[in-house]
């Protein structure tokens, strides 16, 4: 019992890191009805930008801060630099795109993906960087007779910080209410003064910014990054968003949480080389039979 | 329209058969001027094609987002090379065979998802593409060796010394194939079900209520791609003589996805132009190394900016609509 449940924190721990970037694709596409796929390497420019930092300007930071601060600057720094991009892609590769329908942007969407992809790998090198060890001191705590790593920890209650302040957000400020009107019908909400051109710029700095500190989290997490990883996590996290209903921002967070401790325990108790084909198995179970996802709700069609 | 604009199109017609036949003319002649890293690289330009003539008819006719057609390709490649390498069966023989395994596995698999709408298609065909990959990877019953693949499959044959073994024959057969390929394509374009897909594209539910069985045509939409998918996969697998996992990743499906929207959805020679550009492309960039996908996610952008419909769009009924509108607006004047 207590592998299953290590097996459920392992799943939780990247299944966070799932739902994390889930959300930068809920929630552009509730505004755009765009699948953003470059949203999968704005995590991954985060992250070797996090690396960058870590190795080359976190020795200042680290001695008037210590370790913690460092880390929490360099996660801060991938942030910022990833919110300004996001808006430039947005603005370069996007917005002209717009007018045109939805299946050009999708194709713009891949090419931004390969332009960022192969940036990456001419800035950084085609080979694998490695993240500074003992950010964070290697303890491996007992609670309950189950074995956890203070890095785990570390992640789990950053990433729930996190999910809970977008969720605060969304949820409960203006700017919140205006994506969540923008999604729900454009049009009215333009008509209702709300600035469309405004919503896209918040949802374009608030996906990638976090998907940049997920990155971040990555790179603690396996201590290796790549620039191709971009399109693993984000093929993941864009079925986690299909699982929890796209467009849907608790149901994005959930189905990453579900499909990693799906993963991990499909790993564990069915076969480590099947597990990737054991979560698309149920994802395509699940939309047999709920084909709007798990939280999505029914959609009328529209004539 | 008036007398003068119909001789202009007869004009416009004569002209559009000559290009036709000029472009022939230079498939014909172009293998026999050039060496073959050429001629290989025209070969690798009509399996994109071939491949993205079967995704168009899925994407492109019936507007279905299919993401995973690197399945059905590896479907045909793997049929192929499993049967000619363990069983000894012909190439030629295992063409409608691959056909047929990649068409049922289309059927099987897309019978109980035909139902999702847009999105929800397009990530449950992402995970088939990716479970079709990822099995091919963890070799089940020994069959598909693994990450490595299967390798030795032999030169198709007709018999005696009739063997395709050299580039150019091999430029010939594939180029053939497209060839086919397209005639029967523009018949279909034109005949009921080609009608009935357009339908479908353009109002799923207007098609329905009209009469349309959408759940069928949609199969058949899937199965008769597939069935081209599985034909392409087998001649990649005896030209290239070894099938490995990586060359039918989410990557593959996502650069036959651009063809389709490149060269423009639904328009043939549209296809043909998206082949070329995802084909050619990197070979002929190849000077600028590491920079050029760079460059090559750039242009794509930029084709969506300027020629969002595609590079030839299709036009269909255009001339009939603005006649029947200049004929309303002539009645009431």
């Amino acid at each position: 019992m207590e592998v299953a449940f290590e097996q459920i924190i392992n799943g939780l721990t990247i299944g966070s890191f799932y739902a994390l970037i889930a959300l930068g694709y809920s929630m552009v596409y509730g505004v755009l009805k765009l699948i953003n796929f470059a949203h999968g390497d704005f995590f991954a420019l985060g992250s070797y930008i996090g690396y960058t930092f870590l190795v080359f300007g976190s020795a200042f930071v680290t001695t008037h801060f210590g370790l913690w601060g460092g880390m929490v600057v360099a996660m801060l720094m991938a942030a910022f630099c990833l919110a300004v991009i996001g808006v430039l892609v947005e603005r370069a590769a996007y917005r002209p795109i717009y007018p045109a329908g939805r299946l050009p942007a999708v194709v713009s969407a891949l090419g931004a993906s390969i332009v960022l992809q192969n940036a990456i790998m001419v800035i950084w090198g085609p080979r694998y960087q490695a993240y500074p060890a003992k950010l964070i001191p290697n303890v491996h705590l007992q609670i309950w007779g189950i074995n956890i790593t203070m890095l785990q920890l570390v992640i789990l209650a950053m990433s729930f910080l996190l999910m809970a302040i977008l969720y605060y957000i969304i949820q409960k400020t203006v700017f919140g209410a205006a994506i969540r009107a923008t999604a729900l019908d454009k049009d009215t909400a333009s008509l209702m003064g709300i600035n469309f051109n405004k919503v896209i710029f918040f949802i374009f700095t608030l996906g990638p910014a976090l998907g940049a500190i997920t990155g971040v989290m990555v790179g603690m997490y396996y201590r290796q990054i790549s620039f191709t990883m971009g399109w693993n996590y984000g093929l993941k996290a864009f079925t986690a968003t299909i699982l929890g209903g796209i467009g849907n921002l608790p149901g994005a967070m959930f189905g990453g949480l579900i499909l990693g401790v799906l993963e991990m325990l499909g790993a564990a108790y069915i076969s480590a080389s099947w597990k990737d084909v054991f979560v698309f198995l149920i994802l395509i179970l699940v939309l047999i039979f709920r084909p709007t996802g798990l939280f999505g709700e029914k959609m009328a069609e529209k004539v | 329209m008036d007398a003068g604009t119909t001789t202009g199109y007869e004009r416009f017609f004569g002209s559009r058969q000559a290009a036709l036949f000029a472009v022939l003319g230079v498939f014909l002649v172009y293998p026999f001027l050039v060496d073959n890293y050429y001629i290989d690289i025209a070969f690798y330009f009509g399996i994109y094609a071939l491949l993205g003539l079967s995704l168009n008819i899925v994407l492109g006719e019936v507007g279905l987002f299919d993401l995973g057609h690197a399945g059905f390709y590896a479907i045909g490649a793997y049929t192929t090379a499993i049967l000619n390498t363990k069983l000894g069966i012909p190439i030629l023989v295992l063409l409608p065979v691959s056909a047929i395994a990649a068409a049922l596995f289309a059927y099987l698999v897309c019978s109980p998802i035909i139902h999702l709408r847009g999105d929800y298609l397009c990530i449950v065909t992402i995970g088939m593409g990716e479970i079709v990959r990822l099995a091919l990877i963890n070799n089940p019953f020994d069959l598909t060796g693994g990450p490595n693949g299967v390798y030795g499959i032999d030169f198709p044959s007709f018999g005696g010394p009739f063997v395709i073994d050299s580039s150019i024959e091999y430029y010939f057969l594939i180029w053939i194939i497209v060839a086919i390929t397209i005639l029967g394509l523009t018949r279909l374009q034109y005949s009921r079900i080609g009608r009935a897909w357009n339908f479908i594209r353009e109002d799923e539910v207007a098609a329905g209520a009209s009469g349309i069985d959408v759940r069928y045509y949609k199969l058949l939409a899937f199965v008769l791609g597939a069935a081209l998918a599985g034909v392409a996969g087998n001649i990649y697998a005896s030209k290239l003589m070894a099938v490995s996992p990586e060359s039918f990743s989410f990557w593959e499906s996502c650069m036959l996805f651009c063809i389709v929207l490149i060269g423009g959805m639904g328009s043939i020679p549209g296809i043909l132009i998206g082949a070329a550009f995802i084909s050619l492309f990197p070979e002929i960039f190849r000077p600028f190394a590491m920079y050029r996908m760079l460059i090559f996610g750039l242009v794509m952008i930029l084709m969506m900016m300027f020629r969002p419909g595609g590079v030839w769009p299709r036009k269909r009924g255009t001339a009939e609509f603005s006649s029947l509108l200049s004929r309303m607006r002539k009645k009431n004047a």
